[in-house]
This record gives C-alpha cells, structure tokens and sequence, in this order.
C-alpha cells in the first residue's frame, strides 16, 4: 500500500516528524518499505500564463512565449513544446531556479533570442518518468505563486509493506486509524453524505452465488459528462499512491478504494441487459477483460454478468465492452462484497492481480459497502455532473459473515507475553482498536470490529495488546529449563566428521542446486524415473537430482572453465530416487578428482595424474572413521568405467559405488581428462564400538611370500585365503608389491605379502609357523594354481 | 727423566696436529700402547735403583695423565668439529614451502550452519532434518495454510504435483517432530529449502534453520532473549537487536527481529536501506491451530518458533555482496572461506 504522507495527515495529525511516523508504523508491525518525495527537488518554479506565442524566427521548432509571472512585465521564454500555446498555465521556472538532475536556469540565447527562464514538464519536475508536452495546469491556478506550494509537493509517498493479515489498512482509513490508535491522536473522518436521489432509474441485483457474495451495493448516475479531465488534486493523490489516471469515473472509484479500502467497479449502464446478477461460472465458459484477454474459467469461478453475456470476473478484473468509454452517459456503481476464501487464489490463477483481487482475497470490511457509493457519488457529481438514482443493496443477510465474540482470559495474557499487564490497559488497548470490550470474572468478553477479520482467536486478541503496548517493552528472560541434553550416539559417525576428513584431505565442499538438467539424469542413472517438478525455473533445473555426481560434474565444467586445472570437490545432501512407486530420499556424500594427483609444488610429481587408487584412497580414509569391514567390488554401473567402478559393500549391503567416469561420458560433457568419482550412503556411516583385546607380551614372526598368479585374481581374494588358513595367529597382513611385465609371463602378476603371526601366551616356535605358511602356500596352489617366487 | 720430558713433548704436539680420530689413536697406541713410548719407561722402571723408582714412577704416571688429558680434549674437540661439519652440509632453506598437500574448506554457507547449530546444540536443542520432498499437509495445511491462504501466493511454490511440493521451508520438519514426540521439546531444523523466484536478490534454493521450543511454562519474553543471546553470539558483538510485529500463519503473536546493521553501525547504508536495522529472523509463539493439528495440548503448552536465512546471515557476517555466488561455487570464491 502505498500512500501519501499529507493524505494520511488529512485523516489523522500527530504531532510527530516524517521518521517518527515511519518508525512507529514499523514498530506497529506496518514496516514502510520505503519513503519516496513526491516530486525531484527543485526551486523557484511558479505558476506561470502563456500571454503570447509566437513562432521562433530561425527555428522551426521553437516557440518565443511572453509568460505572465504576476511581475510586471511578462517574460521572454523559448521554448520547444509542442503544447505551449496562449492561454495555458504551466509550471515556470525562473532565472536562478534549480531544477532535478542539477539544472540551473540561467540567462539564454536560443538561436539568436533571449530567454529567461524555463516552461517545464511533469518530467522535468520529477512528477512523472516521462512526459509528452508542458504540465497544463488548471486554469484557476493562481499566477506566480510557487509550484510547490500551490501543488503541496512537500510530501513523500510512504510504500507500506503490509502483511496478508492485515487487509484493512489497505486504504488511508486503515493506516489512519492504527496512526491514532498509537498516538491516542483524534482520527478526522471525513463525512460521508448520503447522496439524495435526483433520478428514480436504478438496475435490478440478483445474488446467486451465496456465501461468496451476499452483498451488492449498485447505483446508476445518468448524465455523467466523461470527457471533462480529472481534477489535480484527484490526479495527484493517484498519482501518490502509485495508480495511474484514466478517466474521471475510474478515477473516482479507485480514489474511494484508496481512501476507505473497497474496491468498486463502473459499468456503462447502456452497455447492460436486463440485470446485474452475481454467480459461479460455468465450466469452460469464457470472458473477454478489459486488458483484451479471453479466459476459460472454471466452476469455481465468480461472475458477474448481465442477462446476455459475463461483465467482470468478480472482485478482480472488469470486462471489456460494458467498461466507461468516452461515449458512455449512464453509469452504474458496483460496491460488493466478495468472500475472502472464494476468492483467494482465483486471480493467480490466470496470471492476473490486481488492486481489487489484492483487497478482496485479504479481506474487506463487509459493512463498508454503502459508504464507499456515497462517497463515490459524491466525488462523481462535482467533476461529471449527472443524476443519481437511489442506491440500491442486494443483500443474503443470513450469509454475511459474522464476528464471534472472543473470550481473553487475564491469565493467558501473561502465559504468552511474559508479562501483566494491568486491567485498565487491557481495556484501553482493546477500545483503542474499536473492539467492544465487556468485562468476565478472569478475563474479557471481546467483539472485534468488522474491519478486523483477522483478529479471531484469544491469541490473536494477545497479540494486539502486544502490539500496541509494543514488542520492546514486553520482558526479556533467559528461559531456565530442566537439565535434558539430547543423547549422543558414538555408533554414529557425524557427517561433519566426514566433511571434514575430506576437507583435510584437500577437498572443497561445494552446494549445487538440488533440481538439474535432465542429462545427468540419464546419464547417470539411465532407466531412473526422476521426479520432475511441473514449474521449474527453467528446462535446466527441472529434474531433481538421482546422484550428487550431477552437480559435481557441473561444477567440474565451471571451475575447468575458468583456468582451473586439478579439483577436488565434494558435497552432501539428498537425493531423489523412487524404490517400486515408492520415493526414497537419501542423505549422500559424494566426490569428484580430476587432473594431477599432487598440488603442483617443488617438491610435488606435478605430472603424475590422478587415477582410480587416489579416489579410493580417500573414500579408504572416510570409510575407516566406520571402523567395520568394508569391502570393494567390481560391479555394474553404466556412467563408469567398465574396468574402474566398484561397489562399496558393507555386510553384503550396497553403500555406495567409485570409479572412473566412463570414458564415452567423459567425452559427452567435454571434459579433457578423466574424472574420478565417489557416492557413498551417509546413513551407512555408523561404526562399532572398539572392543579391548589383551595384549599379547610376546614377540610376533614376520615372513614374506610372493606368489605368482594369473592376473584376472582379485588380490583381495588372495588375502581373503591367507586370512581364513592363518587363522587366529595373524595379527597383521601387509600387501607390500604388485608386480606385473618384465621377465613375467604375459597374463601373469605377482603379488607380495608380510605376514605377521603371534601367540597370545606363548611364543611361536620355528616348525608352527613353517607349517601356517606351508599351510596357506598349499592353499593359495589349491585354489588359484599360484606360483611361488624365490 | 730429560727423555720422559722429551716424549711429552713430542707427544703433545702430535696430538696437536692430529686431524682425525684414527690419527690421534694411533699417537695414544704410540704413546700410551701396549708397546707406547710412555708405558716403556714404564716398563723400564725395575731397572732403576729402587730408591729412585717412587720418584721416576710418579714422574711417569704424571707424564701419562698429562697425555691422556691432552688426547681427551683434542677428541672432544675432533668430535665437535665434525658434528659441526655434518650439520652444515645438512642445512635445508627453511623458507621453501613444506611438501604439498592442499586442504581444502566447508562452504560458507555451511560453515554458517554449523555455527548456528553449534549455539542451539549448546543450549540443548537437537538437531533434525526432514524430507525436501514435502506433501502440502506438512508444508501448508498443518502450519494454519490452508490452500489459497495469501501466505501460499508469497511462498513461490515449486510443485511436483497436486500433492507434492518441494518444501518452502524447514517448518515441516517441526510439524513432524511434533507428530511423533511429546513436548518439552527443544529442537533445530536446518536444510535446504525452495521458492520458484530467481533474481539477484532470490535464490530459487537456499538454506534456513527453524528452531521450536515447547514447554509449560515459555512465554514471548523467552522467545526474545534466546535469540538475542544468539544473535550476540553469531555476531561475537554486542548488537542492538528489536523485535517488531509481523504475521507468519504458524505463530501468534508474530514477530521479525532486526539487528543493528552489522555494515554501517546503525546510521544508515545501502545495506540497511539507511534505516540502520537489518531484518534477520521471523518468530513467534506457536499458533494455538498448529498445536491442534500435531495434537499437542494448547492449555498445558506453550512453545515459540523461529526461523533464519542461512545465506543472509552468511553475505551479512563475511560481507559477501551477491547471493548467487554461493551456488555459482566458483573456486575462487570458495577458496575464500578457508
């Protein structure tokens, strides 16, 4: 809501400064987003007459006007508007005048004629953005007296950000009204005469839509002249409040749903058949609106039509062939009311909000209806002239809504504010507010006004007197609760821990957008049905994610592109995977390496690039905070590497997958060297609790084997037999070489193993560890036909 | 004994000149040696009259003391010239920077939540996530939004369908706490959340942390001093803070808290729109038809909710002027928080 200062000021006067207000309007949960001057700075501006004008001698364009200031002499000013002519007031700024944009008006010469001064536009006095000739003023405007003045320009628009509750200070009387209640200051309301009929004409109203409209104020005014311009004051407390003029009907109706909050609508009678009636739309039935669109509307639409075709789509938008035109004589005044919950959502439906849908859908006072034509037919008459008829109300009595009263218990007042406050107060505060306020034994009887629709439960009464006693006196306590730590799990490994092993381990986290373009969804899980939101943002960002590696590898791309060589990235969050029907949102960590696998440094291989062991020596060092047995596994996985991807399997269960984007992937998204990547289930991060082993006080054997085996053996399957023979004197394992090529056969690898044996109780004699290590030799010669190396 | 003076002599300045360990051992095996210059006159003691040998004897020792001492100082000072001499060519240039490995750093935003859950952690609030997948009942319906409420039109919902949304705020997860715990309850949620408006100022994702405290006895005075306590411990300032009436469907009464701008102090920048105060929190007490709809007893609780903007909290705190570079994460810019 946006309104001007001085406006306000005719409702309600306090003796307080422009920031005064604004703070207190803020403090009153009425935050002004933004105070505005109502016209540029400027000086010396007057009211001035065009007495003569004549053209210019060496300019086409030009005119030479003697302008009448009230000085003795007219003035000698050029000027190149195509408007100016003998006759007209209009804004003139003399010699020595400072105009906006840091214009000062000096003596001039324009082709060879002398000027003195400047005839300005509502552009050039920062009224308008833009403007198409000189500013006509009215042709009582009093000569020579200064612009400002005449035009009280000393004002500022104050742009109030309004919360959706409070739809009763969208109009002056609202704002003017909370002003008064804070300043215990005397609200001025301006009388409302009932307007006597001159004419018997009215219109027929039949309501037909219940509860969504059981009142329609209507009154025909004959003999309107729409052709007269709309007075200046009229014009600028528009303009003040942000909303264009268009002709003098329009005008006065939006002036009246400024001024009291209700919106109201002028048909041209002459285009109206038989009679106003009020009720849902069919299905499928169209409406052509005054800004040229159709519409289909639905069941649950609100029209108001005629006897032969719809008029307005109601409480939002009038129609386009029975809207005021230049031609129009009769008019006809809506003033309805619309209920609230009908008609909320109905204009974004179509795209459309507009001034009307904005109040009607926040709620609008129902008694306010008859007042706001009055005051409309008052405004209409002194600038059109015409012939009212009788006001006319259609009215479902038992369909209004009406005000419960509220009971406000004493004791609930101090439960939610923290604070007493005393009887009188309570009552004062409530009155204030224009509540009817009886007294209970341990609280009030209370009947908010009909402007209050928000105010409907005892909290909301809580919240008022809040309010208005004001937030910064209410107390402030540091709550002193019972001693009830949330209980800490050692089994859950934190995914801050793990962020933060890979943050030490040199990756960056990063927070893409949870939505993606609909490649990396096929590409990264091909056959996965993602979830597609139906308005996106844009066709990039319509498909929720199926893998943290979507906005990994985007990231990749932008960082690539921008002289960044090696990156190690990684975030957490969900993603989005339908399980049978079923969704499943699952929290992942997930990373990507790509380029050199050291820093560049001195000391650092800066051409040794990363590759698969890298990755996996990072996810090794994350999975070994779980402290349980982790195993990999090749396994299947369309977007990597056939040779480079494993499963991550905890007890038999998936957890999560590694490797090399496939090389044909690789290419498609444009990157030059292969990037590695990892996914892993947070929820899967959990460890047991260590479990104390005795130590055993005496010393262990090491002996080393190397085997020779065909080169396809998993090596894990290897360790996995020496383990089981071992048995439960090995206390340690080590993979100390793989070795393939050289003097090898082809198709052949050798693998080298320390193996560790101990006794808890006892030392190991000499022939007991020859018979293990014989034990796994024959084993491994059993199960993968090995070799062993000298 | 002029002879015993002579080998001394002689003795002393080998030792003298010797320049290595193996030399000087090799003068105390000339000297002092089984067959040693020294351990000879010694060995020629018996042939001297046997009144003479006391005398000559405790010549001969002094003579050999004197050398041993000789050969003990000049090994000393061999030792030390060569411990010397290896830690000169063992010096390094302590200035070249340390073998590489880089580490890497959190996203501000997250480092931001950390920090917000870090203070409620502490004041025995538990921390819990939700779905972002949301049906409209936990998004709308179960917080006082009823389908058309105007508060729907200011949410910019993104929709999957009639039923699915993704959720405009961490409320939800409040709504479900509610649903499967008792009260007292003291809670955190932070997360992800999303609104379809995308411009310099609006980030169609960004993060907010609610909170919800719910217990017998907690009233609006609670509500203000735990977050002014929280905001003077996110801000490590003693900031002003106000409290200012405002309207969200979920609590009643309802308020907004402004903080002293943290740019220009209070007297007025492009920041704060030069009102001096920066709007960084929505809250409220809990509205008594949220309770109803998560079955919490209205009469016996009372309980306040808030709500934060991650991201405003971080551009405020590091100055950080553009909302979109956060989700830009050029490393550039991220590098910048480590």
């Amino acid at each position: 809501m946006r309104v001007s200062e001085a406006w306000l000021r005719e409702w309600v006067n306090p003796q307080i400064d422009t920031n005064t207000l604004v703070s207190q309007l803020a403090m009153a949960g009425l935050e002004v987003d933004a105070v505005e001057a109502v016209a540029g700075a400027f000086t010396q501006v007057v009211v001035g007459e065009i007495v003569a004008a004549e053209r210019h001698p060496d300019a086409e364009k030009l005119q030479v006007c003697r302008v009448n200031i009230g000085a003795a002499e007219p003035l000698q000013i050029v000027c190149g508007a195509a408007n100016a002519r003998p006759g007209i007031r209009v804004p003139c700024a003399c010699v020595g005048a400072e105009l906006p944009g840091d214009i000062k008006i000096k003596r001039a010469k324009l082709r060879g004629v002398e000027s003195f001064g400047m005839l300005c536009s509502v552009a050039e006095l920062g009224l308008a953005e833009s403007a198409d000739g000189l500013f006509e003023l009215p042709a009582d405007a009093p000569i020579g007296q200064d612009i400002r003045a005449y035009m009280r320009l000393d004002d500022v628009s104050l742009d109030v950000d309004l919360t959706p509750n409070r739809g009763d200070c969208l109009g002056v009387a609202g704002l003017a009204r909370e002003i008064s209640v804070i300043n215990r200051a005397n609200l001025t309301i301006p009388e409302i005469v009932e307007i006597g009929a001159t004419t018997t004409r009215t219109f027929p109203i039949r309501l037909k839509a219940g509860r969504a409209c059981p009142r329609y104020v209507g009154r025909v005014v004959e003999g309107v002249n729409v052709n007269v311009p709309s007075p200046l004051w009229l014009k600028e407390k528009l303009r003040r409040a942000g909303v264009r003029s268009i002709d003098p009907v329009v005008d006065v109706t939006n002036l009246v749903m400024l001024e009291l909050g209700q919106p109201m609508h002028a048909f041209d009678l002459d285009t109206l058949q038989g009679a106003i009636e009020v009720r849902h739309a069919k299905a499928g039935e169209e409406i052509v609106l005054l800004d040229g669109q159709t519409l289909r509307l639905a069941e649950d639409d609100l029209l108001i039509v005629d006897e032969q075709r719809p008029l307005a789509l109601a409480g939002i938008m009038g129609g386009e062939l029975s809207g005021v035109s230049a031609k129009t004589r009769t008019i006809f005044f809506e003033s309805a009311w619309f209920d609230q919950v009908m008609l909320a959502g109905k204009a974004r439906r179509y795209g459309l909000h507009t001034d009307a849908s904005h109040r009607f859908e926040r709620g609008v006072d129902y008694q306010l209806q008859r007042r706001a034509v009055e005051r409309a037919t008052e405004l209409l008459l002194a600038i059109t002239g015409g012939q009212p008829g009788p006001t006319t109300e259609a009215v479902l009595a038992d369909q209004l809504p009406h005000i419960e009263p509220i009971v406000l218990r004493r004791s609930r007042i101090a439960r939610l504010l923290g604070l007493e406050i005393p009887d009188a107060t309570v009552e004062d505060i409530l009155e204030r507010l224009g509540m009817d306020v009886s007294a209970l034994d341990d609280g009030w009887h209370v009947v908010p006004p009909s402007f209050r629709f928000d105010v409907r439960i005892e909290a909301d009464l809580i919240e008022e007197l809040g309010r208005i006693w004001g937030y910064e006196r209410l107390p402030v306590r540091v709550p002193s609760l019972p001693f009830a730590p949330p209980m800490q799990s050692e089994r859950v490994v934190s995914l801050e821990r793990a962020k933060h092993l890979l943050i030490d381990r040199g990756y960056q986290e990063v927070i893409t957008y949870s939505f993606v373009d609909a490649k990396y969804v096929a590409a990264l899980t091909p056959g996965e049905d993602a979830c597609v939101l139906s308005n996106p943002i844009s066709a990039d960002m319509s498909h929720m994610r199926t893998s943290i590696w979507a906005g990994l590898l985007k990231t990749a791309e932008y960082n690539l592109n921008r002289q960044q060589t090696r990156l190690r990235l990684f975030e957490s969050g969900l993603i989005f995977r339908q399980n049978a029907g079923e969704l499943v949102q699952t929290v992942m960590l997930g990373g990507l390496i790509y380029g050199a696998a050291e820093a560049e440094a001195w000391a650092n291989d800066r051409n040794r690039q990363a590759d698969f062991f890298d990755l996996k020596a990072d996810v090794e060092a994350l999975l070994s905070l779980t402290a349980s047995a982790v195993e990999f596994e090749p396994c299947e996985h369309s977007a990597l590497h056939p040779g480079q991807r494993a499963a991550i399997l905890r007890e038999g269960q998936r957890i999560g997958v590694l490797g090399a984007l496939h090389p044909s992937l690789q290419n498609q998204l444009g990157f030059a060297k292969p990037v590695f990547l990892f996914e892993l289930e947070v929820p899967a991060l959990q460890r047991e609790l260590p479990q104390f082993r005795e130590l055993s006080r005496f010393p262990g054997v090491r002996r080393d084997l190397a085997v020779i085996v065909d080169e396809n053996t998993p090596t894990l399957s290897i360790l996995k037999i020496v383990r089981e023979v071992a048995g439960e004197w090995l206390t340690q394992l080590t993979l100390f070489d793989v070795f393939q090529g050289g003097r090898m056969e082809p198709g052949r690898k050798s693998v080298a193993f320390g193996v560790v044996l101990q006794h808890s109780a006892r030392t190991l004699r000499d022939d007991e560890v020859a018979s293990v290590m014989s034990q796994i030799t024959g084993a491994l010669q059993k199960e993968f036909n090995v070799i062993l190396r000298e | 004994m002029e002879q015993l003076q002579a080998i001394v002599e002689k003795a002393l300045k080998q030792i003298e000149t010797a320049n290595n360990e193996p030399d000087l051992d090799n003068v105390r095996v000339q000297y002092l040696g089984k067959k040693g210059e020294i351990t000879d006159q010694l060995k020629a003691l018996g042939k001297l009259p046997a009144e003479e040998r006391p005398q000559a004897g405790a010549e001969i020792n002094q003579a050999k003391v004197q050398v041993q001492d000789a050969l003990n100082l000049r090994k000393a000072l061999l030792e030390q010239q060569a411990l010397e001499r290896r830690l000169a060519g063992e010096c390094v240039d302590v200035t070249l920077p340390g073998r590489r490995s880089e580490v890497g750093a959190s996203h501000p935003v997250s480092v931001t939540m950390s920090r917000i859950e870090g203070f409620f952690r502490k004041a025995g609030f538990s921390v819990v996530e939700g779905p972002e997948i949301e049906d409209d009942y936990h998004n709308f319906e179960a917080l006082n939004i009823p389908q058309h409420h105007p508060a729907r039109a200011m949410h910019d919902t993104f929709y999957f369908d009639a039923r699915r949304v993704l959720r405009t705020h961490t409320s939800p997860v409040q709504v479900r706490v509610m649903e499967t715990s008792e009260p007292p309850l003291r809670i955190i949620c932070p997360g992800r959340v999303y609104r379809c408006d995308s411009d310099v100022t609006h980030s169609p994702m960004f993060h907010q942390v609610e909170g919800l405290l719910i217990d017998e006895n907690v009233t609006f005075a609670d509500l203000k001093g735990v977050l002014a306590l929280f905001l003077k411990d996110f801000f490590e300032q003693d900031l002003a803070v106000r409290f200012r009436p405002s309207y969200f469907p979920f609590t009643e009464p309802s308020a907004e808290v402004d903080i002293q701008c943290v740019i220009c102090g209070g007297g007025g920048c492009r920041v704060c729109k030069q009102s001096g105060w920066l709007e960084v929190l929505g809250c409220g007490m809990v509205h008594p038809d949220v309770f109803r709809f998560s079955g919490v007893d209205t009469e016996k609780f009372t309980g306040f909710a808030f709500g934060m903007g991650v991201e405003r909290l971080t551009m405020l705190r590091y100055g950080v002027n553009d909302l979109r570079l956060f989700f830009e994460n050029d490393l550039k810019f991220l590098r910048q928080f480590r």
